[in-house]
């Protein structure tokens, strides 16, 4: 699935990263731990989430996973975005909840990035 | 045989919104030195637990990375409370992390156990009152 896909689904606002939406792919994680994150996510693909805070575009970054998504309309700071851009991270937010969000891209295709 | 190439980083144990920082840097200078994905991942990402492990625990130290021929050696050392009873802090799950912590989505006690999976080699030296250091290497 591209990236411009998840945007549509979600009736995203996009909030950085426009030069890579054509970017593909496969599989999703939600969560507010970015502990767990980064101790069960095995595939890089998209997070999203409900926490507010800069680790969460390091915590990507770190996992090579190439878009956030913010649920619940939160909105990151512009520190955050700027260290979204330098690591090539799309970020977008929604009005979706967490589940919401989830069902429509699992309905669409999107497998789960635990693979568990 | 090269020159070993090395990073040394302090990190800050004020803020918590600057924690990876060095994780981050080093992600880049690994990319920039051609090092494959997997590596630049297992690397970083062992690092960062341990970058937050520091701010939380230690008040911040000190983060040493060292390329070598055959493996990148990361050394974190503090001057922390140090960890009482390592079998217990490896299991998953495990944490002394305040609540305030987990609100800021950590402190799930998956920290070590973390590093240690994504590394090839690591060892804890740690003293309570004094401090800790943690070596890890990850093979090239």
């Amino acid at each position: 699935m591209k990236i411009r896909e998840i945007q549509d689904l979600l009736q995203a606002e996009l909030l950085c990263g426009n030069d890579a939406l054509d970017g593909d792919v496969d599989s999703a994680c939600c969560s507010d731990m970015m502990s767990d994150v980064l101790a069960f996510v095995k595939d890089q693909g998209v997070l999203l989430t409900g926490l507010v805070n800069a680790q969460v575009i390091r915590t990507a970054a770190m996992m090579d996973m190439p878009c956030i998504v913010f649920v619940r309309s939160k909105i990151p700071t512009e520190e955050m975005l700027i260290l979204a851009e330098e690591c090539g991270i799309v970020v977008m937010r929604s009005a979706r909840r967490a589940y919401e969000a989830c069902g429509i891209l699992y309905s669409h295709g999107l497998n789960s990035l635990t693979g568990q | 045989m090269h020159e070993p190439v090395k990073f040394h980083f302090n990190v800050d144990g004020e803020n918590f919104s600057s924690a990876g920082e060095a994780s981050v840097m080093v992600k880049k200078k690994l990319r920039q030195l051609g090092f494959p994905p997997d590596v630049m991942r297992r690397v970083s990402i062992a690092m960062y637990e341990g970058e937050i492990n520091m701010v939380i625990h230690a008040d911040g130290g000190s983060a040493d990375v060292t390329v070598e021929d055959e493996y990148i050696e990361i050394v974190l050392a503090d001057k922390g409370p140090g960890i009482p009873n390592i079998d217990l802090a490896m299991q998953e799950g495990y944490s002394t992390a305040r609540d305030n912590i987990r609100a800021l989505g950590f402190g799930a006690g998956m920290g070590l156990p973390n590093m240690k999976k994504y590394t090839d080699y690591m060892h804890i030296d740690t003293e309570v009152g004094v401090g800790t250091t943690i070596t890890m290497r990850v093979n090239i």
